[in-house]
């Protein structure tokens, strides 16, 4: 039991901090959330299905048109549901734009693919010590988050994002190219997810409904994490995912859905910033 | 919101003409009407269509007021419907305990509701926007897997069977005019709730939440309120949905639902009755107009949320609004006329003196406000000059209690003004204005005006809910008062014309009407020259002395030294949040330091 909550908890948690690394991508060129990390989530599984099972290409050409489809759904999220809204953030349309997208995605999928989870298939010969399902998902964690420090520290594409991040207008007064960067970091959230939900696979399958899954479980180490905060993000995600898997093993399905649902919303009131962010200043 | 809808909203309560509520309640009536008539065609689809449409549209009358209304985004409304449903069939049927009347079980199911709506809704008091939507479909997920595992209750997969209406509402077009007479209650019910000063507190939360809170709105307390409302009729609407459905399962309550109810809210327009109501009846004809498109309806209702949100972020509401399409006149001129004043703020219990003493105000090492002290005498206008960033709207915001001073107090008259708390200032009798004029811009300005009053007002949310007497004699009396200010200011003309429709200095004297409808006995002006023509600042000018003539105690901070200097009895000059030195303006303009640092040379 024990070795099933961790395989299946760490697997899952790290699809979660990917989700949450989703959102941060995004929302760290553009302030917006982006229910799109959903849809881009369940179309990493839908896309390597569809390319590597249905299509029977070879998994690393699978894997590479599943990312190079995602980024440019991430694109196209940009262009149709971000970019028209961003002038007025106040009212936050971009909750309503990018939830329609999503829906969209949503039920096109439903329809256009199948309406019933579809197996994913398996993407390499053979297993190191776990089933690939397992390992795919954090080592893919691993190698985005590692990956996500190294450019921001040692690229100057990515000082430019975390400049951009911290202070939209001063970066755009020094010169950076802010509407490429955004289009860049919605590209690579789509990758990012495409990625999480290509490794999890094996686990949620080819389903168009996971869609509202991934949606809020990748938006609880966020919440959590604080915005942003990518390191904050899997420390979060991965708890969420071992707790999850312990307290269905331990109480049961909906008694964990409530268990979880019940802590996000109790450690949110006690810090709506996250447990690892800061209070932003009240302006008036 | 169409402009005309709220204009004769607010025009609504005793005092009104015959010629507006009519066409107020025409296009209601119209459509109810033929509704009514529908039994007529002898076509049970029809009813069965319509009665659906009725039933959400009771949902969402309610969940109009949290989402159009107040704009919080609550996506996940479909929980309380699944919860009205299961209350009313679990207790009509007596699975858990004995049987009781379907009546009597709507009746619970609307209790039920409503204490579930003040659940779901409670985290809208901490958190914002896309955490608030996620929390709410997490909460609509929650309930349907409940609904499921509670097999002994609901029956879990299996389900249980609906509640069935005895009596004269026991056939099908009898329980149809059951379903629409809901839909016409509701209707007037949320109709009352939006037209009182709880709906323009509403309004005032999602546009001008700062101004709200000066003006005496009380966020909490109002979102609770509509939360136990818009849950009420939720549940009402659930009881009513199983038993359209004869038989209802976990299956029943899609996400989708959910998306329904809130984009017919969106698609209609936020703040406004009419539109939701035009489009929750479209959103529910879509898919059984085109039977090959039932498949698509989630996308179709998608694709058209996404159009409305890029193309008219105002929805049907705005595409009817026909008034606010005339030009209005130009060249218009603001005329304060001082006289209608002294009536204005004549009840004022005692004139006060506002003392501000020893308050320092520290961001992180950033001393914006250190050790600064000085009095605002009543029927007096004190000037608080300095550069930019010398602390003068931090003063007011401690003032007004946006900001906790580290040290220090202000007190007005014998009261100390509890640090923080904004929201108690304008019972306290602080007015403010705000230097980026802070409106509801899709109500009328009447309406704008009438928020400012929110502290006159002592009936109670229930009063409002059924339009009592004395909430009636309220409204109309809050509503000459709003036009009396507006006449003291000079905007009586544009008193039924939608806020964002006037030019940036009509702004200001509204905010300053506003802030005086509460009778204030002290009045902070942030800046309200800024943007002026220099005939509007002469204008404004003669009515900031004329207010202060009248009792108040006005505190001015201004750029424009020619305003300052000319209607300020006293002036204290800051820099670096300390008093550079203060004194009368002949004094002040003769100060060697206050040339150096503020004035040049």
């Amino acid at each position: 039991m024990v070795e099933s909550i961790l395989s299946y908890g760490l697997a899952m948690g790290a699809v979660y901090a990917l989700m949450a690394v989703t959102y941060n991508v995004m929302f760290s060129t553009s302030r917006v959330f982006s229910f799109t990390a959903g849809a881009l989530g369940m179309l990493g599984g839908v896309f390597g299905a569809l390319f590597i099972g249905r299509l029977g290409l070879p998994s690393g050409v699978g894997f590479l048109l599943t990312l190079g489809c995602c980024a440019l759904i991430g694109v196209v999220t940009e262009f149709v549901a971000v970019r028209p809204v961003l002038k007025s953030l106040d009212q936050h349309l971009y909750v309503l734009s990018t939830l329609a997208l999503t829906l969209m995605i949503q039920q096109f999928t439903a329809i256009e693919w199948s309406t019933v989870p579809q197996p994913f298939p398996r993407v390499l010969p053979f297993d190191l010590f776990v089933r690939e399902r397992f390992w795919m998902p954090v080592l893919a964690c691993a190698v985005v988050v590692g990956g996500m420090e190294f450019l921001y520290r040692h690229s100057m594409v990515g000082r430019a994002f975390l400049a951009i991040a911290e202070d939209n207008f001063a970066a755009r007064a020094l010169g950076l190219p802010e509407r490429g960067l955004r289009i860049g970091s919605y590209a690579l959230a789509g990758m990012i997810g495409g990625l999480a939900g290509f490794t999890s696979g094996g686990i949620l399958l080819a389903f168009f409904a996971n869609v509202p899954t991934l949606n809020f479980y990748g938006f609880v180490p966020v919440a959590l994490g604080g915005i942003g905060n990518n390191r904050g993000a899997v420390v979060a995600g991965l708890a969420l995912g071992l707790f999850q898997q312990a307290a269905n093993y331990l109480v049961g399905g909906v008694f964990a859905s409530v268990a979880i649902f019940s802590v996000f919303i109790v450690a949110l009131l006690a810090a709506p910033q996250g447990l690892f962010g800061a209070a932003p200043a009240r302006r008036v | 919101m169409a402009a005309e809808e709220t204009i004769v909203s607010v025009a609504g309560g005793t005092g009104i003409g015959l010629v507006p509520l009519l066409r107020q309640v025409a296009p209601f009536a119209a459509l109810f009407g033929l509704a009514a008539l529908l039994p007529l065609t002898h076509n049970a689809y029809f009813g069965l269509v319509i009665g659906r449409a009725a039933v959400y549209w009771i949902l969402v009358s309610g969940l109009n007021l949290v989402v159009g209304f107040a704009g919080q985004l609550a996506l996940g409304w479909v929980a309380l419907l699944t919860v009205g449903a299961y209350t009313t069939s679990v207790l009509a049927a007596g699975t858990a305990l004995p049987a009781i009347s379907p009546f009597l079980a709507l009746g619970a199911a609307a209790a039920v509701g409503a204490v579930a709506g003040v659940v779901v809704g409670l985290p809208a008091l901490r958190l914002r926007t896309f955490y608030f939507a996620m929390s709410t479909f997490g909460f609509a997920t929650i309930v349907t897997q409940i609904a499921l595992a509670w097999r002994s209750v609901t029956g879990g997969g299996i389900g249980v069977i609906g509640p069935v209406f005895g009596g004269p509402f026991g056939s099908t077009w009898g329980f149809y005019y059951f379903c629409l007479g809901g839909a016409v209650l509701a209707t007037w019910l949320s109709g009352n709730v939006a037209r009182s000063r709880f709906g323009r507190g509403l309004l005032a939360i999602r546009d001008a939440e700062v101004a709200a809170e000066a003006s005496g709105v009380f966020k909490p307390g109002l979102l609770v309120l509509v939360f136990l409302f818009a849950g009420a009729t939720a549940g009402v609407s659930g009881g009513l949905f199983a038993s359209l459905q004869t038989y209802i399962t976990p299956d029943a309550f899609t996400f989708d639902l959910s998306l329904l109810f809130f984009i017919a809210i969106l698609i209609g327009g936020r703040g406004s009755i009419l539109g939701p109501l035009l489009s929750t009846v479209l959103l529910t004809l879509l898919p059984e107009v085109a039977a090959p498109l039932v498949a698509w309806s989630t996308f179709l209702y998608a694709a058209l949320l996404l159009v409305i949100v890029l193309a008219v972020p105002g929805g049907i509401a705005n595409l009817l609004d026909f008034a606010s399409r005339k030009p209005l006149e130009t060249g218009r001129i603001i005329r304060p006329d001082v006289s209608a004043l002294p009536v204005l703020l004549s009840g004022h219990a005692a004139e006060r003196q506002l003392s501000f003493e020893g308050v320092t105000l520290a961001f992180g090492g950033v001393r914006a406000i250190d050790g600064l002290s000085f009095t605002v005498e009543p029927a007096a206008v004190h000037g608080l000059i300095g550069p930019n960033g010398s602390g003068k709207t931090t003063v007011l915001n401690v003032i007004s209690g946006y900001y906790r001073p580290g040290e220090g107090s202000v007190r007005l008259g014998e009261r100390e003004l509890a640090p923080g708390a904004a929201h108690s200032r304008a019972a306290a009798g602080v007015g403010r204005t705000f230097q980026t004029p802070r409106i509801v811009g899709e109500a009328s300005v009447l309406a704008n005006v009438m928020i400012g009053g929110t502290t006159r007002g002592r009936g109670t949310f229930l009063e409002a809910v059924f339009s009592l007497p004395r909430h009636r004699r309220e409204e109309a009396a809050l509503r000459e008062r709003a036009l009396l200010a507006l006449k003291a200011v000079g905007l009586e003309q544009l008193a039924q014309v939608r806020a964002d429709r006037l030019q940036h200095s009509e702004l200001r004297f509204l905010e300053i009407a506003r802030a005086l409808m509460p009778e204030p006995s002290l009045l902070l002006l942030d800046e309200p020259a800024a943007g002026l023509a220099p005939d509007e600042i002469a204008l404004l000018g003669g009515l900031i002395i004329a207010i202060s003539r009248a009792g108040v105690a006005v505190l001015l901070v201004e750029h424009h030294t020619d305003l300052v200097f000319g209607v300020c009895e006293n002036i204290t000059v800051l820099n670096l949040g300390r008093e550079l030195t203060h004194g009368t303006p002949a004094e002040i303009v003769a100060h060697q330091d206050v040339i150096d640092a503020y004035l040049g040379s």
